[in-house]
């Protein structure tokens, strides 16, 4: 505020415009004309068609700006940061509500890395999974314009240590068998299908194993991949969405554990 | 304003054209609009309730009933034919427009003047397609509407059918919330869930898609209560630390600034809006929706900010340290570039929907709730005397109202000023007169000069910017009014030409609306823009092809009128307000004449331009 010195300024530039002379004030209209009454106190420096007043560098202006999300900030802020979020939605189990998801994700802009979707243990109820790299103000307004869908019953969001898991299938050459069952092993994976030609190997973990696991499978020579996407659950007793409630086989064993719950 | 005469073509509804509700009150004298039902009124729409509807169709229009709803607008078709044969036994009046557009337009326009959801009705494929522009602008307008949109046959759905289209596809991202309707018993429960919803919370539009054999389905199940789903219910009460901490940033504030946008007309907070403004002394604000929420005519009040904003409001916006905005979402047309907008105001910023807090700027103070409710809480948490001292602050903007006058230069010899056009009915109009815009330099120049007083009379479309806007909004606004407030729409020469053939709708159902055509033979703000940007280049923007508006309202059956100069203006006005059914007033403006100030698209609101050398 210091800055600005808005009061002298201000009388200065009233001063200036009722000072000044008018450019088209002077013209004769007929008394009973209905445009009599309309002389425009224009400024000295008022323009030929537009309004009178003082131009925009005789205005005072603020010298403080806000960042990309209307923030306010100095002006010389670097560009925000972004980071993954595991976002967790309970959503009514009816037609449409992935595609509504998917399509607000899209249209609004937000970067999905990827997007599960499965039921859970109440009947009529899915969870759909969302993994997404935005800024924090970016997290912020997905989880919000995703808990706005009508079909949304609650909106989480992760944190670090929840629990987190993806399925991958990979097909690879089949020339060294025992190599490729090696590597399966380590990885704690299955084989599903072996043939001469072609293994095809099952293997679980969080993003990072998986990631991990197709490197180590990539000597072999992949022929084929598809991986399912992170899905994800609130670690012990949180829920992974605000309220959410178990369904009544989880509820069976002991009402008591499950509170947390309830919050 | 007279009552316009009763068309031959329903004989039976006692009263006049649209308004067959106005003659279903046992008090016709009680001019006042009332929230309470009457009991006949309550014991029908419990009777729709309740009865066994028999199918499908009827099950749709037994839901409308017991919302209460009293009038659809819509054009008839192949997948809707059932629910039209149900409506004709019903006591809701249907006004059939000529194009789908019109009857989005005009339920848009309906359900703004009401403050219930408007229902527009319409069939599969074109039809529906044809309400998508008028889905999305009362979609961007948080405008309470239902969509009703017939569809193929369940069987047929996905097979490329006649007149198909994936109406709920199409929607999806524009409506509220939509629905897809699969089952004869569950149709009217669907369409009484849409209908509440799009009135509940933070209103919007909301959309049924209605498969042919579901509406021929047979069905006893009585529809019930319209209720929207439980957890689409906000809290009207905001957070008490919220609102502790927003009470505690106005105390401090020595610029505050009240910034009322379209949700407090919404949320019909006006009154309890203008009492806090008022007992603080706060200089208020609004943005263009929320134009009419305070009156124009109070030393408080500076009007609109933004992009044609007056400048004195943009000036207020741009110094105040504490801006308090309710029921606004920030737009890029009220805000300007977000990097200079009130950049050194906190921001209270109270809004019914959680997902508009920091969607655009960043809210010190979110407080999250009913606007009239938090507005009512605000006042109590701040206290009179812990009220900021804005004596100073209030100077400022008075001064800044002397410097930035909202005026214009005219020469009688020249042609007639717009601006001029738009005084001239203001001041022989009532104060509280519906005025309806299409968009353009003339919804400017609408929303500039006239001075609007009261909630819900300027109807407009804000957000999308829907060129044609205007007519099916003033008939619209014309069929939900009360008959003593009169109904004006300025409408510019290529939004008209958009949505003229609604006129006969008008001529029809003797709509007693006045449309004043600001004529300038351009799509004038796009030429504003070519002269300002694009060196001149006048790229399909000049309309020199334009027929004779006023002989044209003749062919239609409406009273034609004419400006050509200043001399004619008083006598149009007079005899335009004067007839009792629809009136165009074509008025030949100044073809130069352009709508200032302008904040240029991104740039800072303190940097509005005067004239076209300032952009």
């Amino acid at each position: 505020m210091s800055e600005r010195t808005e009061g002298d300024r201000s009388e200065e530039e009233t001063e200036r415009s009722a000072g000044a002379p008018t450019t088209d004030g002077g013209t004769d209209h007929p008394a009973e004309s209905p445009v009599a009454e309309h002389a425009r106190p224009a400024g000295g420096d008022a323009p030929e068609t537009g309004l009178a007043g003082p131009t925009p560098d005789e205005r005072p202006h603020p010298t403080g700006r806000r960042d990309e999300h209307g923030v306010r900030k100095e002006p010389d802020h670097g560009p925000e940061p972004t980071r993954r979020a595991t976002v967790s939605a309970l959503v009514e189990d009816e037609p449409g509500v992935l595609a509504r998801a998917a399509g607000l994700f899209r249209r609004r802009q937000f970067n999905i890395e990827s997007l599960t979707v499965g039921p859970t243990t109440v009947e009529g109820h899915s969870r759909i999974t969302l993994v997404v790299e935005e800024t924090e103000a970016g997290i912020e307004q997905a989880k919000k314009q995703l808990a706005k869908l009508t079909p949304v019953i609650a909106v989480g969001e992760l944190s670090g240590d929840a629990v987190a898991a993806e399925l991958v299938l990979l097909k690879v050459r089949g020339e060294e068998p025992d190599k490729v069952h090696a590597i399966t092993s380590m990885y704690d994976g299955q084989t599903l299908d072996a043939g001469p030609r072609t293994i095809t190997v099952q293997i679980t973990g969080d993003e990072n194993t998986i990631d991990d696991a197709i490197d180590a499978f990539d000597q072999f020579g992949i022929i084929e991949i598809a991986r399912t996407g992170q899905t994800a659950l609130e670690r012990g007793d949180s829920p992974t969405t605000p309220g959410e409630e178990p369904g009544h086989s989880a509820g069976e064993t002991d009402d008591d554990e499950f509170t947390n719950y309830d919050d | 304003m007279t009552e316009p005469a009763t068309p031959d073509a329903e004989p039976d509804e006692g009263d006049g054209g649209g308004r067959t509700d106005r003659a279903e009150r046992p008090d016709e004298a009680d001019a006042e609009p009332t929230d309470e039902p009457t009991a006949d009124a309550a014991a029908a729409r419990a009777e729709a309730a309740t009865r066994s509807p028999g199918t499908g169709a009827n099950a749709v229009i037994a839901a409308l009933e017991a919302a209460g709803v009293e009038t659809a607008f819509g054009v008839q078709g192949g997948a809707i034919m059932p629910v039209y044969d149900a409506l004709s036994a019903s006591s809701i009046h249907h006004v059939t427009m000529a194009h789908e557009q019109g009857a989005v337009h005009a339920a848009d326009a309906y359900g703004i003047v009401r403050g219930d959801p408007g229902v527009c009705m319409a069939t599969s494929g074109p039809g529906a397609t044809n309400l998508v522009t008028g889905i999305a602008d009362a979609s961007m307008d948080s405008d309470a509407m239902l969509a009703l949109t017939g569809q193929v046959p369940s069987d047929m759905v996905g097979s490329d059918a006649f007149q198909e289209t994936d109406t709920v596809g199409v929607t999806a991202p524009i409506t509220k919330h939509n629905y897809f309707a699969s089952d004869s018993d569950d149709v009217g429960r669907t369409v009484g869930e849409a209908f509440a919803l799009a009135g509940t919370g933070r209103p919007g539009p909301t959309l049924v898609d209605l498969p042919k054999d579901v509406t021929f389905g047979e069905t006893d199940r009585p529809v019930g209560e319209p209720a929207a789903p439980d957890r689409a219910i906000p809290d009207a009460e905001a957070d008490d630390r919220q609102v502790e901490e927003a009470a505690s940033a106005i105390q401090r504030a020595e610029r505050p600034l009240c910034l009322f946008g379209g949700g407090v007309i919404k949320g019909d907070a006006t009154e309890e809006a203008r009492a806090f403004a008022r007992e603080f002394g706060i200089p208020v604000v609004t943005t263009m929706p929320g134009i009419g929420s305070f009156p124009e005519d109070e030393d408080l009040c500076l009007s609109w900010a933004g992009m044609h904003g007056t400048g004195y409001a943009n000036m207020a916006i741009t110094h105040t340290d504490c801006l308090i905005a309710v029921g606004t979402r920030f737009d890029d047309r009220l805000t300007g570039g977000v990097d200079t907008f009130a950049p050194e105001a906190e921001v209270v910023h109270v809004d019914i929907d959680p997902a508009e807090i920091s969607k655009n700027v960043h809210a010190d103070y979110p407080v999250i709730g009913d606007a009239a409710t938090v507005l009512d809480q605000l006042d109590a948490a701040i206290g009179y005397a812990d009220a900021p001292d804005t004596a100073a602050w209030r100077e400022q903007c008075a001064a800044w109202r002397e410097q930035y006058p909202m005026d214009y230069a005219i020469d009688p010899d020249e042609p007639v000023k717009p601006q001029f056009v738009v005084e001239a009915f203001d001041a022989a109009m009532d104060d509280d007169a519906y005025v309806t815009t299409g968009v353009g330099q003339h919804q400017m120049w609408a929303a500039q000069y006239w001075t609007y007083r009261e909630p819900r009379t300027f109807v407009s479309s804000h957000g999308l910017g829907t060129m044609g806007y205007g007519l099916p909004a003033a008939i619209g606004a014309r069929v939900a009014a009360d008959d003593d407030r009169q109904v004006i729409s300025f409408e510019g020469d290529g939004s008209f030409l958009m949505t003229i053939q609604e006129l006969s709708v008008a001529v029809r159902e003797n709509l007693d609306v006045t449309i004043v055509v600001l004529n300038n033979e351009y799509i004038g703000m796009v030429r504003q823009w070519q002269d300002a940007f694009f060196e001149g280049n006048h790229m399909a923007s000049q309309y020199d092809w334009m027929p004779e508006f006023d002989t044209l309202a003749e062919a239609f059956g409406a009273k034609g009128f004419r400006i050509d100069e200043y001399d004619d203006v008083e006598g149009v006005v007079e005899e335009a307000l004067a007839y009792d059914g629809p009136s165009v007033v074509d008025a030949h403006i100044d073809p130069e004449e352009n709508v200032y100030p302008m904040v240029a698209s991104g740039a800072a609101n303190g940097q509005f331009a005067l004239a076209e050398d300032q952009l």
